[in-house]
């Protein structure tokens, strides 16, 4: 709702007299669209460039492997909430099912790694879908039906676990536990199943139907529901695919700290919207990429990393650097977005 | 009202709707608090109504604010670190006395709120992406001024946190007189009338020549503002300031108090009796289940079906 009437109110006070010359514009608009698109990746590259000259400790095996984990669960969260923001909507409760999920596979561990799987998916997905069908047939803010989903699931995580006093655990020598703890090649389970599923978000998202109905509800719902995408559907399906990502994460998360934590997750919608944003994909939806999300990722793994390195600061300087960096590519974005939207 | 709507035939559903919006909030209050009296043991007692009010009142502070933004058709994530930063200050700076170091926090919070503003107003970030980033780190640097709980050792704030004057707590009065003073504002000042412009429609009120920017961030600066009052309170309450956990999902809880009062999320419509009583009817309805021995499970899936249905009451106003 609010995204789009910001949108619109956009243009009239942005353009300015500079950009009628047609030649320049076209060459800035290809500038600030390699920009937007490879920005957070040159930042990347030259934040793991400067953590590796500065600390010995940076570039070994064992960190690089440590920071590929605890970004997989992040990523795979930041994949559905890249799909749901690229639709011009956004995705508060995924931090609340990523604990729902986490717990409800530790719990159904006991049955076996298909129940530990599977019912997670099905609770989170199902939440998901409520989500979406609130969304696009109530016609709710997006906002505050996933605000008060994430009360809500938070809530049910409580009423399971004996108000979060219980934690169910996994067994260690389970299937399940090698999905979470287990290697291939030297790299966690974990790291090949997100990349996995990055390369097959990135398939839907480029080369299906569906995907260009993603874009083309996030562009202009009602030119996107006249060319005869299905918006209401789109948008159930993305509100849907973030909450069995979410729950998915969860899953993951829980087999490889053996245990379905129930303090996990919150604050993790921040820095899921925090990484896709980073990562090019604008909230006011209808622009965005997969591999952007991943990039935005691994840069606030690495900011967080090199916090931890320096040791004398406080874990604390990592939100206030978060926060400012999300500022600092808000502002960017939008500065570059305006002179595309000028044309 | 209800015998108008009935006069008026009873099936006239837009009506019945539209009531439900304008006082469905104080018919909610009105019922928890009837239920309460009914089924509730030593629900009514001095003691109890003062506790309810005194924990109620950050809440409200923080929600007035909320509820000017929300009536430009943004919102602002950022109160809940805002409350945080403004306990860090506060316990900071309180070597130079009570009110120096109540004033440091509230400047805190305005810096926070000119930079909200900034972003949205001058820059055109989205307000839920621009007061998110300011979330984040609002709260790093409350955590890196004041890395840990600290007691709160001072008179003066104690007395502002525990003192009455004829019974009622100081925390109460002062809420009372914001609530009263924004209320104030809304109706009355062209202020008032030029945020419910720029909520109705940013292009047209601009169009109208009406000073978008500077208004867009006054009410940030308020929103901030009032947020580091209800952190100086809230210290004052605790006798101790804990910036971890203080102001954690407040922005939650004021959004909740000001959808719940009726105001649209679509902006330009304000209703700050509305965010009182909305305010009030959480609070009521989290006692109400704790007094009945639920777990705190409960309370929250509560509280997201009230957030829900509150929202789609508001909802047909705004297709009609």
């Amino acid at each position: 709702m609010t995204t789009q009437t910001e949108e619109a109110g956009m243009p009239a006070d942005t353009a300015s007299p500079k950009d009628d010359d047609p030649g320049r514009t076209n060459r800035s608009e290809r500038l600030s669209a390699l920009a937007q698109q490879h920005g957070a990746l040159v930042t990347l590259v030259i934040a793991m460039a400067v953590a590796s000259l500065s600390f010995d400790t940076f570039l070994t095996g064992d960190n690089l492997e440590n920071m590929a984990l605890s970004s997989a669960f992040l990523a795979v969260v930041a994949l559905g909430m890249t799909f749901v923001i690229i639709t011009g909507g956004i995705d508060l409760s995924v931090g609340s099912l990523f604990a729902l999920g986490g717990v409800l596979a530790a719990w159904g561990s006991q049955y076996g790694t298909v129940v530990a799987l599977l019912l997670p998916l099905a609770v989170c997905g199902l939440i998901g879908l409520v989500n979406g069908v609130l969304i696009a047939h109530v016609r709710l803010a997006p906002f505050i039906v996933t605000l008060a989903a994430m009360l809500g699931a938070r809530g049910i995580l409580l009423a399971i676990t004996d108000e979060g006093s219980k934690t169910y655990l996994v067994d260690k020598d389970s299937f399940f536990a090698t999905l979470g703890q287990g290697s291939l090649l030297g790299i966690g389970v974990p790291v090949w199943i997100t990349v996995a599923l990055f390369v097959l978000g990135a398939v839907v998202l480029r080369g299906t139907r569906f995907g260009q109905y993603v874009y083309a509800v996030g562009g202009n719902e009602d030119a996107g529901a006249l060319m005869g995408a299905p918006v209401a559907r789109t948008k159930i399906s993305v509100y849907t695919l973030s909450g069995l990502c979410a729950g998915l994460a969860g899953a993951l998360n829980a087999a490889w700290l053996v245990s379905g934590v129930t303090i996990l997750g919150s604050g993790m919608e921040l820095e899921a919207i925090s990484a896709v944003v980073i990562g090019g994909t604008l909230l006011s939806g209808g622009f965005g990429f997969i591999s952007g999300s991943l990039v935005g990722v691994l840069l606030l793994k690495v900011i967080q990393n090199v916090i931890n390195q320096i040791g004398s600061l406080d874990s604390a300087y990592q939100q206030v650097v978060s926060g400012a960096f999300l500022a600092v590519v808000v502002v960017a974005q939008t500065w570059l977005g305006r002179r595309r939207r000028v044309l | 009202m209800t015998e108008l709507a009935l006069s008026r035939g009873s099936l006239d559903r837009d009506r019945l709707l539209r009531l439900l919006q304008d006082y469905g909030v104080y018919a909610g209050v009105l019922v928890l608090l009837l239920f309460n009296f009914a089924f509730t043991p030593h629900f009514v007692s001095t003691e109890n109504f003062r506790t309810q009010a005194v924990q109620v009142a950050p809440v409200l502070i923080v929600a007035l604010g909320m509820a000017l933004a929300i009536g430009t058709e943004g919102v602002d994530l950022s109160v809940g670190s805002v409350m945080a930063l403004a306990t860090s200050l506060l316990s900071l700076y309180l070597g130079y006395g009570p009110w120096i170091a109540a004033l440091t926090a509230v400047i805190g919070g305005i810096v926070v709120g000119v930079a909200n503003g900034a972003l949205i107003a001058f820059v055109g970030v989205q307000p839920i992406v621009a007061t998110l980033a300011l979330m984040v780190a609002g709260r790093g640097l409350a955590l890196v001024l004041l890395p840990q709980l600290k007691d709160v050792r001072d008179p003066g704030l104690a007395s502002l946190g525990s003192g009455d004057v004829l019974g009622v707590p100081y925390l109460v009065l002062i809420a009372a007189v914001l609530a009263v003073l924004v209320a104030f504002v809304m109706r009355r000042t062209t202020f008032g009338r030029q945020v419910l412009a720029i909520g109705d429609s940013r292009p047209a009120a601009r169009l109208a020549g009406l000073p978008v920017r500077r208004v867009l961030i006054v009410v940030y600066v308020c929103s901030g503002a009032l947020a580091a009052i209800a952190g100086v309170l809230a210290t004052a309450r605790l006798t101790a300031s804990d910036p971890t956990s203080l102001g954690n999902l407040m922005e939650l809880s004021a959004i909740t108090a000001v959808v719940v009062g009726g105001t649209p999320l679509t902006g330009g419509r304000v209703r700050i009796g509305g965010t009182v009583a909305g305010a009030v009817l959480i609070q009521l309805l989290t006692t109400t289940l704790i007094k009945h021995d639920l777990p705190p499970s409960w309370t929250q899936i509560a509280q997201a079906v009230v957030i829900v249905l509150a929202v789609y009451a508001a909802r047909e106003r705004g297709r009609r």
